[in-house]
């Protein structure tokens, strides 16, 4: 298990577990999950699918984060949860 | 004399994700990110990713972007080197520059960088901040040292306990460093940033030193809240009479090269390049507050 975030806010907790079952699994809490939290597990899932990860556990516990926040922390997170450091850097 | 102004460098502490995503607010020249020492050590991963993350997503306008990374001779350093330059930062800050070397190492990982990413080779700048005796002592070889070197910067904090010796009011256990830092600066023709103030509430202690560091020539000031930036605006805008004369000297420039005149005079007083170039820059300053 691994996190990244923090609960302050415009920040967003991410914990990855490992999961056996295929497929990114999300369990989300966001005060802004009505209108937002598809795009917030979209953000998660392509985030996940662009370092290689297929199957986890990941929950999310956002405090009103932008994309790039959700992107980071979740980055962070399944590095952590890899004990990789081979980050995908990409020129902007 | 730059052609970019740069009396306020704002720090964000670069894992706050609500400071990051705000800082384009505020009317600093410069946003520092930092990923050093306001980054716990843990915490080194998340912060670089989410100043790269941000750096590709938000839109801080004219601001110059700069990153304080984490020392070059490290695999962390060497990591925020990496995601900073793939993420096209205007600046990459170096802390504690002692020397020469400390500047080439970080130069080489920077142009690695760059031809990793098909990034123009010398496109990403460096400043070089100088936080000890011995960095004092060997500024001028360090402002020199590089030609992506746009800016040496002043932190007094590590400095004054490398001294042996604590921040006084009147700065006098500084005058030796920001006398040296900024000859230093002016003689490799880049900009030179004075240290934080780091009392917020005294307001009026914020003014005296920014005072002095003008007076002194410094071309700025690193600065901890939006709050000081207001101050050293202030501070560093040209007064009416310095704008009316910086204009009568540029009008006395352009009188003299319609008539082809060799000497330029103003009532009675010869005009040397000297002169031009204070008027300029106080033209440069009074344009940047929007006071002309």
């Amino acid at each position: 298990m691994a996190t990244a975030g923090t609960l302050e806010s415009s920040d967003i907790l991410i914990t990855v577990e490992n999961d056996d079952s295929n497929g990114i699994h999300i369990h989300l809490e966001s005060p802004v999950k009505k209108q937002f939290g598809d795009q917030i597990k979209q953000v998660i899932r392509d985030t996940a699918k662009f370092i290689g990860v297929e199957n986890a556990k990941i929950t999310a516990i956002d405090q009103g984060a932008l994309d790039c926040v959700i992107k980071a922390r979740t980055s962070t997170a399944l590095y952590r949860a890899c004990e990789s450091v081979d980050y995908k850097w990409e020129k902007k | 004399m730059g052609e970019r102004l740069r009396r306020t460098m704002m720090f964000v502490p670069g894992n706050n994700p609500g400071m990051v995503k705000d800082a384009y607010i505020y009317k600093c020249d410069s946003i520092m990110f930092d990923l050093e020492d306001s980054v716990l050590l843990s915490e080194k991963d998340a912060a670089r990713y989410l100043v790269y993350n941000s750096l590709r997503a938000i839109d801080y306008g004219n601001k110059e972007l700069v990153v304080r990374i984490n020392n070059p001779r490290s695999e962390c350093g060497i990591m925020d080197i990496k995601a900073m330059v793939a993420s096209k930062i205007d600046v990459i800050r170096l802390p504690k520059t002692e020397n020469v070397e400390d500047v080439l190492i970080c130069e080489s990982e920077i142009a690695k960088a760059e031809e990793q990413f098909n990034i123009e080779k010398g496109s990403i700048k460096m400043m070089a901040a100088i936080e000890s005796a011995e960095g004092v002592l060997n500024a001028r070889e360090i402002a020199k040292a590089s030609k992506r070197l746009i800016a040496i910067a002043f932190g007094a904090e590590d400095y004054v306990t490398d001294l042996k010796t604590t921040r006084y009011e009147d700065g006098v256990e500084l005058m030796f460093a920001r006398s040296m830092i900024l000859h230093a600066a002016r003689a490799a023709k880049i900009d030179a940033l004075d240290t934080v103030y780091s009392d917020l509430n005294n307001e009026e202690g914020l003014r005296k030193e920014v005072l002095l560091i003008k007076k002194l020539g410094f071309d700025g000031k690193s600065i901890i809240n939006p709050r000081q930036i207001d101050p050293i605006v202030e501070i560093f805008t040209p007064t009416k009479k310095e704008i009316e004369k910086a204009l009568e000297i540029m009008d006395a420039i352009e009188d003299a090269e319609s008539k082809k005149s060799g000497v330029i005079s103003l009532r009675g007083k010869m005009i040397d390049m000297p002169i031009v170039l204070r008027a300029q820059r106080t033209i440069q300053l009074a344009k940047a507050a929007r006071v002309l």
